[in-house]
């Protein structure tokens, strides 16, 4: 700064000057953000709100005009929606994906927390490539795969059943979750987990008390990523689960579209609104981990 | 130490487990079923080339579904990326609200996949629906999005366009991590809001730009929930994506050896874009001051 040329007259206008720019400069920049932001916002997520209004409205409304408040709300459509046009109610489809995603959110914790900690903690062989490998799994398209998976686990006489959806991931086998459970692991300090060694801690109680207390945010986030993920998914249930007494409700909620009469639209979009709220429930209460698991995932690219 | 050599593959044992028996041992027999003619019922019959033979040369609708899916991924890819990058660059400022701003943008990227969505996303741009509402009161004619072929696809590259979220915040975080200290050099220099941007904000993202590329790429060609609910691969197979041609050879009509042919050319062309972004990384991506391991 020392050797930048700076007149001498009138120094103090000149920078009034300019430090009114750019106040103004500054303001309009607010101003022009805010606007964008909020039009983005709303063009985003209006679909989403007209989504819960229609689904309070009559039949002969939803399609009348697009504000979301509807003139004369009426629950028939979550009412009727519920029943479903099969014996079973939308209770025993939420019933049905809370079975399938409790076991699939355990396993996946346990088994990519023991994984995590080998690749971060330990050496041994081939440790390079094996890690080399996460990132390929990580990378591999499913499609690749899912055609000997069912073949194999028709063989082990598991289809219409959820072991196809639990056992993978039981066996770490999101690679997503591994790779950020061990980029968080390595960069915690290793000093805890030597004074519980000096202490006689063996790896295993070391990994119990000391790692998975610490692992605790990210962690929440691969729980939170898993349930989410398990919720949507369709291709899954859709290839393995054929009776509908095990549909969840990714699977119920296609089969009403395909059921339901063509102008019963409250009926789906009531169903609908039903079965994104648990996902938007948990993202709103911890959106924290969900954030900052994302930005941990890519910042290592 | 010594023990700890094979202490290390205790913990590891799980994943071993399922990369032999859920990942390895599937994406070789799935090589192997792409030379057989294989229905489930008998054992699979070898066919040598023929299964790619005909995909290459008589296979119409894999001619017509291989052309809708790259146009898909290379419309859709750069589009969401090129959006998630101007949001997170214009949320990067000192602005109160900037995490309601981030959560409220984040949310259709938890919901996108679902098949809520993809339900809202035919009654938002069927004839009379919302869509075509606003497009109405702006004083234009309606549109026919599921009815012509030249506008289906647009639809479900929307659908993925809006969860744009994900990518966001990891532009965001990475735009957050850049020294200020350079930003002050530029505007000393005299640069403009948008020399800078494009000297040194640019370039020291490249990281995360080239990570949301590949990972965006790798997704948006495994594109199923979107044209399997909204348009059902129609009209005129516009939509009909690659997964859902092998998703109806494999499940539907149990031609599981020339399904296993059209995942393998799948995952050939996705290979080899994935080889060819990290081969061409080195002369794009720029690691500030860090030499990788």
């Amino acid at each position: 700064m020392t050797d930048f040329p700076m007149p001498n007259a009138s120094t103090t206008g000149l920078d009034q000057a300019a430090a009114a720019k750019r106040a103004r400069m500054d303001l309009i920049s607010s101003v022009v953000r805010y606007a964008l932001l909020f039009a983005v916002g709303f063009l985003m997520l209006y679909p989403l709100i007209w989504l819960v209004g229609a689904s309070f409205k009559t039949n002969s409304e939803i399609f009348a005009g697009a504000g979301f408040l509807p003139e004369s709300p009426t629950l028939e459509g979550y009412t009727k929606g519920w029943q479903t046009s099969t014996p079973y109610t939308f209770g025993r489809f939420f019933w049905n994906s809370f079975l399938i995603i409790l076991p699939k959110v355990i396993g996946t914790a346990i088994s990519c927390t023991m994984v995590a900690y080998a690749f971060a903690r330990f050496d041994f062989p081939f440790k390079k490539i094996l890690f080399g490998s996460v990132i390929a799994v990580l990378l591999l398209p499913n499609v690749v795969t899912r055609i000997p998976q069912y073949i194999l686990f028709r063989d082990l006489g598991w289809l219409d059943s959820f072991l196809p959806l639990w056992v993978p991931s039981a066996l770490a086998g999101d690679a997503f979750f591994v790779f950020m459970l061990v980029q968080f692991l390595r960069s915690l300090p290793t000093d805890m987990e030597e004074a519980a060694r000096v202490d006689g801690a063996n790896s295993l109680q070391t990994l119990v008390f000391i790692v998975v207390p610490m692992l605790g945010p990210a962690l929440v986030s691969v729980c939170l990523f898993q349930f989410m993920w398990t919720m949507n998914d369709f291709l899954g249930p859709l290839i393995y689960i054929s009776s509908v007494d095990k549909y969840p409700v990714s699977l119920a909620l296609k089969l009403s579209i395909d059921t339901t009469e063509a102008f019963e639209w409250n009926r789906i979009l009531a169903m609908s609104v039903l079965t994104i709220t648990p996902a938007l429930v948990v993202f709103f209460v911890a959106q924290r981990y969900f954030i900052e698991g994302i930005s941990a995932g890519g910042r290592k690219g | 130490m010594r023990s700890q050599r094979f202490l290390g593959y205790a913990y590891l044992a799980p994943y071993l487990i399922g990369l032999v028996i859920f990942t390895a041992i599937p994406f070789l027999t799935s090589l192997y079923l792409s030379f057989t003619s294989y229905d489930l019922m008998s054992s699979p019959q070898w066919a040598g080339l023929s299964n790619y033979e005909r995909l290459f040369t008589r296979d119409r609708t894999f001619e017509k579904s291989l052309s809708v899916t790259l146009l898909y991924v290379f419309s859709t890819v750069p589009l969401k990326l090129a959006f998630a990058l101007f949001i997170a660059a214009i949320l990067n400022y000192k602005l109160k609200f900037i995490n309601i701003f981030r959560t409220a943008f984040y949310v259709p990227s938890i919901l996108g996949g679902s098949i809520a969505i993809a339900v809202l996303w035919r009654y938002l741009f069927s004839t009379e629906g919302l869509v075509n509402m606003a497009i109405a009161t702006l004083g234009f004619a309606p549109v026919d999005w599921f009815g012509d072929p030249a506008n289906a696809l647009f639809t479900i590259t929307l659908l993925r366009c809006w969860q744009f979220g994900s990518a966001m915040v990891i532009f965001l975080a990475a735009l957050q991590s850049i020294d200020k200290s350079l930003y002050e050099a530029a505007s000393i220099d005299g640069a403009g809001k948008v020399t800078t941007f494009i000297f040194v904000t640019l370039p020291l993202l490249t990281p995360v730009i080239f990570f949301n590329l590949v990972m965006q790429m790798v997704q948006a060609f495994q594109e199923f929930n979107g044209p399997y609910i909204i348009t059902q691969g129609g009209p005129l197979k516009s939509t009909y994506l690659l997964p859902l041609y092998i998703y109806e050879e494999a499940f539907k009509k149990f031609n599981m050896g020339y399904a296993s042919a059209i995942a393998w050319v799948l995952f050939a062309i996705i290979m080899v874009l994935t080889l060819v972004a990290f081969w061409s990384s080195k002369k794009w991506v720029y690691y500030a001051g860090d030499k990788r391991s």
